[in-house]
């Protein structure tokens, strides 16, 4: 039989969650015994080139960009996993969901303290860019999804026991304190 | 301006405790109160400005921006919209010129939406600087609008005046009583001081007594033993203070607002058998901000009982001591919470504490406080007058003496009726001219949604328990889009944000039910309304939490069918709208929204 494909891949996130995917270590042997890797940043293929098993989704959704990428993930991969509290809950992005998207542009391109020599005043209007979404959106609004993993970021010894369960078959067991965050 | 603040601090002896107070004169002076306001009052009260601003911010009729010289608040709960807000609301946008939520440029006219003013016998509804005005229509509005522009002061608009003490000078308000039916304890034929005289004549063991037979049971809407809570509270030791709930605040219930308004002397005097009876020397009433009409008049009469010596030292010459004041309220539904009233009587944001201590041993500054319904203290004056077994005779087996239910929506009789517990639903609504029922609304949004099999049922603590809300829906409503989602609006609006499950769950309910409404909803979502119903009932300290899923849970279990033809039986839908969501920053930058797909 051939391996599982598993794909993944960071939307609005800020790469923790695939920082802790790294984070199994010398796993990371076994786990390229256990599966393939498609479309990913692990591997850098930018593009599916086969039908995947398991997506793995960093982060939510703040522009056009995010939705496309996750639609794609979710017409290509069997499984879709969110990993971690951006992509469950949309995460500190989602901070500037209660603030209407013109006052967070301006703020980061023209009156924020941290802004440069933006002399023309402008906000990145170029057609090519994707564009800005009204607010954050949590993965699962956008398209289905099939499992949870919570964490900021995730803790390795979660995702490897949760991609381990669902690769071999064999029934999750997940001590209390890799879900504790208190 | 700073001179004004300053002098409005000292009015209040610079207590801190009196910030709700010092904060509602500063508003009222200025209209919004100013950043250089809350440093005065941080530097003279010796506290932060976090400390000021906390408070500030938690009440809805505070504000830090000028909300025009005529502010409108309009009331947008259930009975409102059912009779007829939209049409009032888009001619106020009309005249005005503005949107609700916003004010005019020069400052005039300000928009703004409310929760239940208490007025659902006579909506649509709505405060203007703290006026009340009833039955709006198109034309009303016109000449509301009219005035305003013409600068007329508020109190010259009201054209025609209510009935009863509505009519007093002090009080001068368009409101009417409504009151349909009396009843032998609280709306009978009522005089200042048979209960008070009686009740000094005895000692207060005896007083606590009287009331523990007569099984008078919290007239608030939880029920619990008025005797048993005064017994509890009089054993402790130390300085005992007397609450009285006027934060009348469930949409829907309205009953106070007449009792205040017919037997405010009943009120108080019932406040002082319980001053009486626990030790205290200093009473409370906690009065609503959309009531600040009925201040002047409440004020008047707690100064003629002080003159007839029903208040005050030494009253009716027994030695007994007891003064009450008013503490009114800025606008919040979680301050009709006994433990959140008493911490925005002590100035505070109105969060509910935990429990325990319960308010009867650590209450009002720490001190063991009784904490009643104004209706129940009204039932003490009687109780005190006619004896317990008099009263205990009326009613049910496990609800003694009588209760007022303030009716309102589909039905021709809305009003206050005083019935003695025991009535059935069927009977009720063909007391208040009720037809094509769809359901009731029992006990307001926390209440139950109540379907037509059940209109045996009966009022009574031991079935259908209320704290007086009865909201009639027709048949011809929108159950789900008319009534759910417009409670949960209400709740998600209205959770202090305490509990994070309160401050989350009610949100999202809120949007799992407009996604529904909107058609995109899956027998998912219903599934897990269900389950986080469940979740928000158990997880919250106070009442609201506890029940601020109850129009959703009880609708999904009453009314399932509803649901059933609204959802679709798929594994997934969502209800995003990429078009939409990304019209407003394509705008601001100014670029093409097309969406390639």
């Amino acid at each position: 039989m051939s391996k599982p494909i598993i794909a993944t891949t960071s939307l609005a996130g800020c790469f923790g969650c695939h920082m802790a995917i790294l984070d199994i270590d010398a796993r990371i042997l076994q786990l390229i015994d256990l599966v393939e890797f498609n479309k990913s940043p692990i591997d850098d293929i930018k593009t599916f080139t086969k039908e995947c098993d398991i997506g793995i989704i960093e982060g939510g959704c703040c522009n056009s960009e995010n939705i496309h990428v996750l639609k794609e993930f979710r017409k290509h991969c069997k499984i879709l996993i969110s990993l971690g509290e951006c992509a469950i809950m949309g995460g500190l992005p989602a901070l500037r969901n209660g603030i209407p998207v013109k006052e967070c542009l301006e703020e980061a391109y023209l009156n924020g303290p941290t802004v440069g020599r933006n002399t023309e005043r402008i906000l990145p209007n170029d057609e090519e860019l994707p564009m800005i979404l009204d607010k954050v959106y949590p993965c699962h609004e956008i398209v289905k999804i099939d499992y949870y993993l919570p964490g900021c970021p995730p803790k390795a010894d979660l995702i490897w026991a949760a991609v381990v369960a669902l690769v071999t078959g064999d029934e999750l067991n997940i001590p209390y304190e890799l879900v504790k965050f208190d | 301006m700073k001179e004004k603040i300053i002098s409005i601090i000292k009015a209040h002896g610079t207590d801190t405790a009196r910030l709700m107070d010092i904060l509602l004169r500063v508003q009222a002076e200025f209209g919004y109160v100013s950043t250089e306001a809350v440093s005065i009052m941080a530097t003279m009260l010796h506290i932060s400005e976090v400390d000021v601003v906390q408070t500030l911010s938690f009440y809805h009729f505070f504000t830090t921006d000028a909300v025009g010289k005529y502010a409108v608040y309009m009331n947008n709960s259930l009975v409102s919209c059912m009779m007829g807000m939209k049409e009032v609301v888009d001619e106020f946008e009309k005249q005005a010129g503005i949107k609700f939520g916003s004010k005019t440029p020069d400052g005039l006219i300000g928009l703004y939406y409310t929760a239940c003013i208490g007025m659902n016998d006579q909506e649509p509804a709505a405060l203007i600087n703290g006026i009340v005005f009833t039955e709006l229509n198109r034309e009303k509005v016109r000449n509301i609008v009219a005035d305003m522009k013409a600068g007329k002061s508020v109190n010259d608009m009201v054209a025609v005046i209510g009935d009863g003490i509505n009519a007093n000078p002090l009080m001068k308000s368009m409101v009417k009583n409504n009151i349909r039916k009396s009843g032998p304890v609280i709306l009978a034929d009522y005089t200042l001081g048979i209960g008070i005289a009686k009740a000094l004549t005895t000692d207060s063991k005896s007083v606590i007594k009287e009331v523990k037979d007569s099984n008078l049971r919290g007239r608030g809407g939880a029920g619990f033993p008025t005797g048993m809570k005064w017994d509890f509270c009089s054993r402790e030791t130390g300085v005992h203070y007397v609450l009285c709930n006027a934060d009348e605040g469930e949409p829907g219930t309205f009953k106070d607002r007449v009792l205040l308004t017919e037997r405010a002397y009943m009120v108080f005097e019932g406040m002082t058998i319980g001053g009486y009876a626990i030790g205290a020397a200093e009473g409370i009433l906690y009065l609503r901000n959309e009531y600040t009409y009925m201040k002047a008049y409440l004020e008047n009469v707690l100064n003629d009982m002080r003159t007839k010596n029903f208040l005050g030292n030494n009253i009716l010459g027994k030695g007994f001591n007891f003064d009450i004041r008013i503490q009114m309220g800025a606008g919040a539904y979680v301050c009709g919470e006994e433990s959140a009233l008493i911490e925005s009587s002590e100035g505070k944001r109105g969060e509910p504490r935990n429990r325990p201590p319960f308010p009867v041993q650590k209450g009002y500054k720490g001190k063991p406080t009784i904490v009643n319904n104004v209706e129940t203290f009204c039932s003490v004056v009687r109780i005190s007058e006619k004896g317990a077994s008099w009263y205990n005779a009326i009613g049910t087996s496990e609800s003694a003496g009588t209760k007022l239910l303030s009716i309102s929506g589909d039905c021709k009789l809305p009003g206050v009726y005083e019935i003695a517990w025991g009535m059935s639903i069927n009977e009720m609504l063909e007391m208040v001219g009720a037809e094509n029922v769809q359901t009731v609304q029992v006990a307001g949004p926390s209440g139950i949604c109540l379907p037509p099999k059940q209109f045996d049922r009966k009022i009574a603590l031991e079935d259908l328990p209320t704290g007086g809300s009865m909201i009639v829906i027709g048949q011809h409503r929108d159950l789900l889009k008319d009534v759910v989602l417009n409670f949960m609006e209400f709740f998600a609006d209205e959770s202090c944000g305490s509990c994070v499950t309160c401050r989350s769950f009610n949100m999202i309910l809120r949007n799992a039910i407009e996604k529904i409404v909107d058609g995109h909803g899956i027998k998912k979502d219903v599934e897990n309304m269900l389950a986080w119903s469940e979740i928000l009932r158990k997880t919250t300290r106070c009442g609201l939490g506890q029940t601020s899923s109850n129009p959703i849970s009880t609708t999904i279990k009453n009314f399932r069918e509803l649901y059933d033809a609204r959802v679709k039986d798929v594994d997934y839908q969502s209800d995003f709208d990429m078009q939409k969501s990304v019209l407003a920053s394509c705008e601001a930058v100014g670029r093409s929204s097309v969406v390639h797909e």
